[in-house]
């Protein structure tokens, strides 16, 4: 411990003096003693960014000062940007839709001020320059750097674009949560911490198995002062087992005796801040004795294996399986056939907060503040492992600084949930970047294999897939991709013969679940790699091959589900053919005149089904109007930066035919609104967006059944008044005179919406989805022939989207896809043991993503709101084989394994050239 | 714990481990308490010590470097500069060691010519290389400070903290070992001078001696002519750690290459020059065709190993690619296209 010594400096023009220990880091001093939480921590070792601030006018990150080095310095945070109003900035931030789940937004506003100080009218590579060392993962940066060029042509005032009664659905207003991500105000897991809380720290396994015994806590704990207890799995009041599918439930939230994987936590220390800070953890009494371990699923297959769980034989968790026609037959009937083999690697989800909350008792209610994806799931696993009625749990969801499905299985809370019930007093935890990626989700490594085959006019007439996906030491989402696997590994082409099996296996790697795609941007690099090689084999163009043989209306899928409409993957294919033929053009004229670069063109295409794989995901949306004139909407579906909290209402507004500016939101709290359902498998626009559509309809209806008038009635607020028109007909409702319930509604509706699913029998026939949404792209790049390095030069991108509900939303969700696809294609591997941060790990930075052109398909869906599909993940899908399939075209060779990496390409390359 | 894995995830990682920008500068001795006292009675501008629990723990931001010299002889200190190294080593753990703060001391900061050398303090910032005017032949030091990390790491990131940290990737020191750079140490009783292949040992080791720090970093003229070019292999564009990188600066009179100093980093525990590529260069016309002769000559210095950025084999084959395109950037023979993907 250090004393503490008294340090003054100028914050955001404010003289201030803390008196704080001199080593403490400069983003601790700004966030803990300032309470300025805009300035955030995404690894507290230099490799986000997202704590910069600008020293004297110059971009620092803050978590690498000590508080001493900014003694007598002018710090600017985001907290300083706007000076009453939005900087022209932040307005073109917001303006340009360049911030999702805003977690970055506030460095990137900080050091694209400095930028813009300098070069009020900078390019695109002064842009790139300068933001180089802020990471974003939802946004895919392209809006981020248009905001940066466009800043100096911002208005003066922003305007919110916020459109006429009738008018949201297919406009782009401000995004109705935007303002707080630009000025800092906005309030993440870690970012509200109560002064009194009690720090918690997770004592963590080292080994990737092992099983372990403690020592005499107590005494430890005596001895330690300011340690208010540590806690184990015999504290834990409930049943110790958690699982975001019931029947598959199997992770401890403290383990018992061994660990399964590396990172899992055994016990819990709580503490008084400063205690907990300046506590030393390496004569924390317990005895490791290391087990041997698997980390690959053929060794966990292997005979003699040691089981990982009892209860599952082989080490194999789950399976899932589609069959149809007779695949066999097909092939050896088949003019021309092609067989591959694929594996790809864990990918870690990187988003830039880790995992925060805190836990509070209110009365005999434990209280949960944390970010999250599904905070009623949160809620039943929290209260199961507690030993608490779900009642007595409530889940508050803060801004979630991104997810991808890894916040959609609960990970802190019933840690700060046990400590806060066992010792009454708050408690706070933030992971630090290393905790979040060694005991978080993954998506699953792959090995598939895989043969198709067609006929001599190109049509696709059999395939027979199988794919070994990599589960990890728990269940978590494994289930799901082992049978969205097999669901999804035709793409989107009528496929009238097929086999897939998916297979989810334990090892004792980082646990798979949930990551954008649950499996299916995997075995999309499969089917789509094979395509180019078919459509090689027959002589055919590589578009015009899929257009034969895309799905259309009226076709059946792999699970003989028949789609009577709303199929609009050959709008998409359609829509690239002229793209296809300028890039196929460029990259010829480009080939004919290098020989140590070689450009390449690739494409690949989409589809995925919206919501749970043939089980029930009932949403719920409760929407009324108050006496003072306000619309209260209970927006239950998790805002992870996707829009939700925007596009929801948009909905409802138009259903409803009220303006979007008279909405009022209430959070996913689950003390106060209804379950939405969470916030995964594409669901919440198509289910989510069908409940508040279905709520707004009922509260339209109620109001004018009060009027009564006819439907074709308009209504509009005025002031504490609904004026409704029919004709020349004016009738005004004074809200103020009537009966208030119990919630201050004086109108008021609620309704869920669960999608009409059936399930799939053994041969895994059956209707899976109600909704598809479908998509393609084209990826251009460029091949160093010597480097092995790929340079991207453009994605083109068409999804069907049903109904773009936010255009500038779907963009955003588009682009950010097209970012996390290019990382999973070139760079992303994630290692335990060896990539357990993020200058080992590396996701895409703002110099990788090229130019995206988007194109909006809208084929409506008759299932979906207002004809809306689903879009969050189909948009990662094709992007990876997009990718490959170019680089194959650019180099003749297929890396088979991704990422590919410069090694790995220039690998394949090497053995090519030794078999010429 | 929280050690436990901390330790492990630097610890098993086969490769170079960590990053190329760090900045401090660890010296350890036995310390007893009473040096602590004693330490604290000759200097009022301390904040500590503190005797906390587990260990005394000291903190004090000298103002002159004769006063840090002083504090170093008394015993152990970790020495806090840029810290864009500092506190990622640190992570969540406590501090248990004593620290140096020396960014109290300006004088150790900027860059001078003397009629000798080009002098670098030690706390020069990557930044400040960057705008500092120097001679053509820093230009491959000065592409080498635009990715040290990113511009946050080298608007703080000090140059002596590059190399005192050692690592193999350390973007900083192929361009420092082609202007033939040496290390100005002092301690509280002397001043040695080691070249900087002297100083760099090993995988994060060095020759600093118990009492020393780096005070400067000095060029000598002669080293400081012709022109150069640094060429740096990495997975992605922006803030990452290096493959393979390569410095290369030449002296060209009447278009005959009559100096040539070729400096590789992260292909051997030390960033190496390459005698016979140089030697290959020296006598050539200053044309297309010195990238053949680079590419045909041993590079027999190199050594490199297989890790999560790339594979020994990759390596070996990329980096004799980048030489000859460092050659010739040098040579002003090709532009400086972006390696980095």
């Amino acid at each position: 411990m250090i004393d503490r010594a008294d340090i003054a400096f100028e914050v955001n023009g404010a003289a201030i003096s803390v008196n704080v220990p001199p080593l403490r880091r400069l983003s601790s001093v700004l966030r803990d003693e300032l309470r300025l939480t805009g300035t955030k921590v995404g690894c507290d070792a230099g490799d986000c960014g997202a704590c910069t601030v600008l020293v004297d006018g110059d971009p620092v990150c803050a978590c690498l000062m000590s508080a001493a080095s900014a003694s007598g310095t002018a710090v600017t945070t985001v907290e300083g940007l706007a000076n009453g109003r939005l900087s022209a900035l932040q307005a073109s931030f917001l303006a340009h839709g360049a911030a999702q789940c805003g977690i970055c937004t506030p460095a990137l506003l900080v050091a694209a001020t400095a930028l813009l100080e300098k070069k009020p009218n900078p390019t695109e590579t002064e842009v790139q320059d300068a933001l180089g060392g802020i990471l974003c993962r939802c946004t895919g940066y392209r809006k981020i750097i248009a905001a940066v060029m466009d800043a100096s042509l911002q208005a003066a005032s922003l305007d919110f674009r916020l459109p006429q009664s009738g008018q949201a659905i297919g406009s782009s207003p401000i995004r109705l949560d935007g303002v707080p991500k630009v000025t800092g105000g906005e309030k993440f897991g870690g970012d509200s911490f109560p002064a009194d809380a009690l720090a918690v720290l997770v004592v963590r396994s080292p080994h990737y198995h092992a099983s372990f015994a403690f020592g005499d806590l107590d005494s430890w704990a005596k001895h330690h002062p300011g340690v208010a207890g540590v806690f184990t799995a015999a504290d834990i009041p409930g049943k110790n087992c958690f699982g975001v599918i019931g029947p598959f439930a199997d992770q401890p939230a403290l383990a018992t005796g061994f660990a399964r994987l590396r990172g899992e936590a055994v016990a819990l220390v709580a503490g008084e801040r400063e205690a907990i800070l300046d506590l030393d953890l390496s004569d924390f009494p317990v005895r490791w004795t290391e087990l041997p371990h698997v980390l690959q699923p053929c060794d966990a297959q292997a005979s003699g294996a040691k089981l990982i769980h009892d209860n599952r034989p082989a080490n194999l968790l789950t399976s899932g399986f589609v069959e149809r026609g007779d695949p066999e037959a097909a092939l050896a009937g088949a003019a021309v056939t092609v067989s591959g083999a694929i594996d790809t690697s864990y990918v870690e989800h990187a988003y830039i907060e880790p995992e925060a909350g805190y836990a509070y008792m209110e009365g005999d209610t434990l209280v949960v503040v944390a970010c999250t994806q599904a905070p009623y799931m949160d809620r039943d696993d929290t209260a199961k492992v507690l030993g608490l009625a779900v009642d007595k749990v409530r889940i508050v969801p803060t801004a979630t600084g991104g997810g991808f499905g890894s916040k959609l299985d609960v990970s802190l809370q019933p840690l700060i949930g046990l400590v806060a019930l066992k010792t009454g007093r708050p408690a706070a935890l933030a992971y630090t970047r290393n905790e979040s990626m060694i005991s978080t989700t993954k998506r699953h490594p792959a090995e598939m294999k895989a043969t198709i085959g067609a006929d001599a006019d190109g049509h696709v007439t059999g395939m027979i897939f199988a794919g070994d996906f990599n589960t990890g030491a728990y269940a978590s989402w494994g289930p799901t991709v082992a049978n969205r696997v097999p669901v999804h590994a035709s793409g989107p082409y009528a496929t009238p013969n097929y086999r897939a099996e998916g297979r989810a296996i334990h090892t004792h790697g980082p646990i798979s679940g949930a990551f954008r795609g649950f499996g299916v941007p995997q075995a999309t690099i499969m089917q789509e790699t094979l395509y180019d090689e078919l459509a090689g084999k027959l002589g055919m163009d590589r578009l015009d091959f899929r257009l034969r043989n895309c799905l259309r209306n009226g076709s059946e899928t792999v699970t003989g589900q028949r789609l009577d409409s709303g199929v609009g993957i050959a709008e998409c294919l359609e829509s690239l053919q002229s793209h296809w033929a300028r890039a196929t053009a460029d990259v010829d004229a480009f080939n004919s005149a290098n020989t140590e670069k070689k450009r390449g063109v690739g494409i690949a295409s989409c589809w995925y089904g919206c919501g749970n794989t043939s089980l029930p995901n009932p949403s719920t949306i409760r929407v009324g109007v108050v006496a003072s004139g306000d619309i209260i909407l209970h927006q239950g579906a998790v805002d992870i930066g996707q829009g939700s909290n925007t596009v929801i209402t948009q909905i409802c507004a138009d259903a409803l035919g009220l303006p979007l500016e008279k909405f009022r939101l209430k959070s996913a709290d689950t003390a106060i609104t209804p379950d939405a359902g969470k916030t995964s498998a594409s669901r919440q626009t198509f289910v989510t967006g069908k409940a508040a559509e279905k709520a707004g309809h009922a509260l339209r209806e109620k109001i004018l059944r009060f009027a009564n008038v006819s439907e074709k009635a308009f209504l509009q607020l005025d002031g504490s008044a609904i004026v409704i028109r029919e004709g020349e007909a004016t009738r005004r409702i004074d809200l103020t005179t009537l009966d208030v319930d119990a919630d201050g509604f004086v109108f008021r509706a609620e309704e869920t919406y669960d999608p009409p699913t059936l399930p799939l029998d053994a041969k895994g026939q059956g209707k899976p989805y109600a909704v598809y949404g479908y998509g393609a792209q084209i990826a251009e790049l460029e091949v160093d022939l010597k480097l092995g390095t790929v340079k991207l030069i453009k994605i083109t991108a068409a999804h069907d989207v049903g109904k773009a509900i936010n255009p500038l939303l779907v963009e955003g969700q588009i682009e950010g896809g097209i970012a996390q696809g290019i990382g999973m294609a070139l760079m992303e591997e994630y290692i335990p043991g060896r990539t357990e941060n993020l200058h080992d790990y590396l996701i895409p930075t703002i110099g990788d993503v090229p130019p995206i052109e988007t194109i909006l398909i809208e084929v409506p869906d008759p299932e979906g709101p207002f004809g809306a599909k689903g879009l969050g993940e189909h948009v990662l899908i094709p992007t990876a084989p997009a990718i490959l399939n170019a680089i194959r075209h650019a180099t003749g060779v297929l890396v088979t394994k991704v990422p590919a990496t410069p090694t790995r390409i220039l690998a394949a390359i090497r053995e090519k050239e030794a078999r010429l | 714990m929280r050690a436990d894995l901390h330790d492990a995830g630097s610890g098993t990682n086969s490769g170079f481990d960590n990053s190329c920008r760090l900045d401090i500068i660890c010296i350890r001795m036995n310390l007893t308490s009473a040096d602590g006292w004693q330490g604290l009675s000759k200097y009022p501008f301390l904040e500590g010590p503190l005797f906390g629990r587990q260990s005394v723990i000291r903190y004090a931001k000298p103002t002159t470097v004769d006063e840090a010299l002083d504090l170093l002889g008394e015993g152990a200190w970790r020495i806090l500069a840029g810290g864009t190294d500092f506190y990622p080593a640190q992570g969540s753990k406590p501090f248990r060691d004593n620290v140096l703060d020396i960014n109290g001391l300006a004088e150790l900061r900027g860059t001078v010519e003397t009629d000798s050398h080009w002098v670098i303090g030690a706390r020069t910032t990557w930044t400040d290389i960057v705008r500092h005017p120097l001679p053509p032949a820093f230009d491959a030091l000065k592409q080498a400070a635009r990715e040290v990390g990113s511009a946050q790491i080298q608007n703080v990131a000090s140059v002596a903290g590059n190399l005192c940290n050692a690592s193999p990737a350390a973007d900083g020191v192929p361009g420092l070992l082609i202007l033939d750079a040496e290390v100005e140490l002092r301690s509280a009783a002397a001043t040695r001078y080691l070249p900087l292949q002297d100083f760099i040992l090993g995988n994060r080791r060095t020759a600093l001696q118990p009492g020393e720090m780096i005070t400067a970093i000095r060029v000598p003229k002669p080293a400081a002519s012709g022109t150069s070019a640094f060429v740096k292999l990495g997975a992605r564009r922006y803030l990452v750690i290096s493959i393979a990188m390569v410095a290369a600066r030449l002296v060209v009179d009447n278009g005959i290459v009559t100096e040539a100093a070729v400096a590789v980093g992260s292909c051997s525990a030390v960033a190496k020059r390459l005698a016979s590529v140089e030697a290959a260069l020296r006598g050539l016309p200053a044309d297309h065709r010195l990238a053949a002769a680079a590419q045909a000559a041993p590079m027999g210095e190199l050594a490199p190993i297989a890790d999560v950025r790339g594979s020994a084999e990759y390596r070996l084959d990329a980096v004799r690619e980048i030489v000859a395109r460092a050659v010739l950037m040098a040579a002003g023979q090709m532009t400086g296209d972006k390696v980095a993907a």
